[in-house]
């Protein structure tokens, strides 16, 4: 059949099994938005209050559920409104198709009203880019997008449609949901080099990355680490892949990681990295990194082996492939002194633990913990509030952190506490601080008209807290700049926006205060007063390692 | 860590609008030092050819060509190891016409089998090809004759024998 070119985009979306889209119109979009205002019954299309928003919502919506989220925007400062979301979800490889309009291509190159070279910018913060120049291409050339996006590890694409091109009309017929390009094996040798190698070790490591959730192998991983009698940890992009309360596992490694787990990748003899990049967030000091350790690198990016840690055995393919047959391979170990090792090391992150006084990061985070069901996500910012949440909060099940590991985008969360609401029809919890919520706090109206079940728990220290440690350990307690001493009434300004805004200061309050809001149905924002010399610990201060990790703020 | 050596690496891309770019992106990004660049059709029109040459050790090597081998339009990377490369460079320099320096540069042009293209009262512009180094010893050559201006190509790069790029690759 006959179609405009955006009738053309809005039923190829509808096609490649797009339910929701985020975005906000504008003039080179006001076509499409005419296609949307049609399907209106066939696919349902979010109005968030800034474009960045409702890119790091489509983020949200992806990171939630595995489906790559769809955001639309105008030319111009639409487009650029975008970048962050996308760099966002470029870092964190999270698949996502960024839909921009631009002015017909007769106008193109003269600097015409909001245009602007958009797949220039995006360049390097897509995994690919298109401008259409043919409407007769447009519907494959969406397929493509949606096959580069989540095929091998994914990523964003952006497609850029020139008006001129939404008008324009071309055949178009249905097909199938595009499948991926097949994940390459990984090689026999390789495979057996793991093996031999593993059998030779006693004290085996697990680190799983985001790839452990791309490729669904949280259970691989466990049952790996059970045949080898190892231990798991994992980087910020891991979390949620192994529940928390897996007596294996030992969380994230790294800056601000578990003392377990970060002192046992530096004590194990062998590592089996499973879909990370080896973040220097996770690393620390990269030339004293595991020191005694053989690494064995699986990774379906043949790219990230050998780029930040230099493998003994590198094996690129899928990863499920990958640890099924390492699985078969290697041999049933037992290794009670590595056990007994990671039980003393764990013994010590327990003695490091303040106990709580008053409302602390901690007993927020354990009151969460005792609320919210296994199905409950978790959104960050970014800050000590997000790695508070990256310690304590007790994942169940897999996609339930929806956080900014790569980029580490202050105002991550509210768009994406609600792209993950709405994409995984769960109840949402927002941790966020003072600073990164006063970034995108815009978005509470979008969650207030959306209904969506969030409730915000705004760690309000008054102060850019994670730059204020920093200052103090290494700038000699300059504060310059992270003081907030704003006036702002955040319970004035949820209800301002129509949510419902309430302040606390005692634990005892939260815990009422937060069960209240987990179970109403209205958008709750809860300003929890906390000290704002609360530190992160432990820390690995940058470029350092596993002998210089702070765990008490006496040791300062 | 291996010693720092130069190298050729030669790269099909689909001959599409702004993949010149994509791959010059990816080098900022990334930030790879290249020496020089250059790009053309190929026996098969849908392709175009990029050869690179850039300098830096074994890890350098091995990233540029993982970081190039991502790239979508990307259709095969090949690291061209210098003993089987044959590589090409032309040049022209422009050189003040001097009637002191003819005899000089007339036995300059037949050793290195140059030859003069553009020829009026005050300049001679030279046209010369070969490698790199062979090049740049021309420049020390005409070098005091005084150069008014030059220009080079880069570095194109075959594989030596009847082996291709292509051969083996799939297309889709």
């Amino acid at each position: 059949m006959k179609l405009t070119g955006v009738e053309i985009v809005i039923e190829t979306l509808i096609e490649q099994g797009v339910t929701d889209v985020f975005g906000y119109p504008g003039g080179q979009v006001l076509n499409l938005y005419d296609a949307i205002y049609e399907a209106g019954d066939r696919i349902h299309h979010i109005l968030t209050a800034h474009e960045q928003g409702a890119a790091h919502a489509a983020d949200g919506y992806s990171r939630a559920t595995g489906r790559v989220g769809v955001v639309i925007a105008t030319s111009g400062p639409g487009a650029t409104n975008l970048v962050t979301g996308i760099a966002t979800a470029m870092l964190d490889s999270v698949p996502m198709v960024a839909i921009t309009g631009n002015v017909p291509q007769n106008l193109i190159g003269r600097d015409s009203f909001q245009e602007i070279d958009i797949t220039g910018i995006t360049l390097p913060i897509t995994k690919h880019n298109f401008f259409i120049h043919n409407v007769n291409k447009l519907a494959d050339q969406i397929r493509l997008a949606f096959k580069i996006a989540k095929s091998g590890r994914p990523g964003p694409v952006l497609i850029d449609i020139p008006k001129d091109i939404q008008t324009a009309t071309a055949e178009y017929e249905p097909q199938g949901v595009i499948e991926p390009f097949p994940n390459g094996q990984p090689p026999k040798e390789d495979i057996e080099a793991a093996i031999r190698l593993i059998n030779t070790k006693k004290r085996p490591y697990i680190h799983v990355g985001g790839g452990a959730l791309g490729s669904k192998t949280y259970d691989l991983a466990r049952e790996l680490a059970e045949k080898i009698d190892g231990y798991i940890g994992c980087s910020l992009m891991g979390l949620s892949a192994i529940p928390t309360d897996y007596e294996r596992f030992l969380g994230m490694q790294g800056m601000h990681g578990h003392y377990a787990s970060t002192v046992a990748s530096d004590d194990a003899d062998v590592i089996i990295a499973v879909g990370t990049r080896f973040s220097d967030r996770a690393t620390g000091d990269k030339s004293r990194f595991a020191r005694g350790a053989s690494i064995i690198h699986i990774d379906i990016d043949f790219a990230e082996i050998n780029k930040n840690i230099p493998a003994t055995v590198g094996v690129c393919g899928d990863i499920s492939t990958a640890l099924r047959e390492i699985i078969d391979g290697v041999e049933k170990k037992e290794n009670p002194e590595w056990a007994a090792h990671v039980e003393e090391l764990r013994r010590l992150e327990k003695s490091y633990m303040p106990a709580d006084v008053g409302l602390t990061p901690h007993k927020v985070m354990e009151t969460i913990n005792s609320v919210i069901d296994a199905d409950t996500v978790i959104a960050t910012d970014v800050g000590q509030h997000q790695m508070w949440t990256c310690q304590y909060i007790n994942f169940k099940k897999p996609r339930k952190l929806i956080s900014s590991g790569g980029l580490g985008t202050m105002g991550f969360g509210m768009g994406a506490a609600i792209g993950a609401a709405v994409g995984s029809g769960c109840k949402a919890v927002l941790v966020t601080g003072d600073g990164s919520f006063g970034m995108n706090l815009n978005e509470l109206c979008t969650a207030v008209s959306n209904n969506v079940p969030l409730t915000i728990v705004l760690m309000n220290n008054g102060t850019l807290g994670m730059v204020r440690q920093w200052q103090t350990l290494f700038y000699s307690h300059h504060y310059s700049n992270t003081t907030l001493n704003r006036k702002t009434d955040f319970v004035k300004l949820a209800e301002a926006f129509g949510a419902v805004g309430v302040m606390c200061d005692t634990p005892e309050k939260f815990e009422k205060v937060f069960a209240e809001a987990y179970n109403s149905d209205s958008v709750t924002l809860i300003d929890c007063r906390i000290d704002m010399d609360e530190f992160v610990l432990p820390m690995l201060p940058p470029g350092g390692a596993v002998e210089d990790i702070i765990v008490k703020k006496g040791e300062i | 860590m291996e010693n720092s050596s130069r190298f050729v690496i030669a790269v099909y891309v689909e001959n599409k609008f702004g993949v010149l770019s994509r791959v010059t992106s990816m080098f900022t990004r990334r930030g790879f030092n290249i020496d020089s660049l250059t790009v053309g059709v190929t026996e098969t029109p849908e392709y175009s050819r990029i050869t690179i040459t850039m300098s830096g050790d074994g890890y350098a090597r091995e990233q540029m060509l993982n970081q190039l081998r991502k790239l979508f339009n990307v259709k095969k990377v090949e690291y061209i190891e210098d003993s089987k490369a044959l590589k090409r460079e032309l040049m022209l320099v422009k050189v003040k016409n001097d009637l002191d320096n003819h005899q000089r540069l007339l036995s300059a042009l037949d050793i290195f089998k140059a030859e003069i293209i553009d020829y009026s009262v005050d300049s001679l512009c030279i046209e010369v090809t070969g490698t790199s180094e062979k090049l740049d010893a021309f420049i020390e050559m005409v070098r005091e004759l005084g150069i008014i201006e030059l220009c080079r190509t880069g570095v194109v790069a075959l594989q030596k024998g009847s082996s291709t790029m292509l051969s083996g690759m799939e297309t889709e």
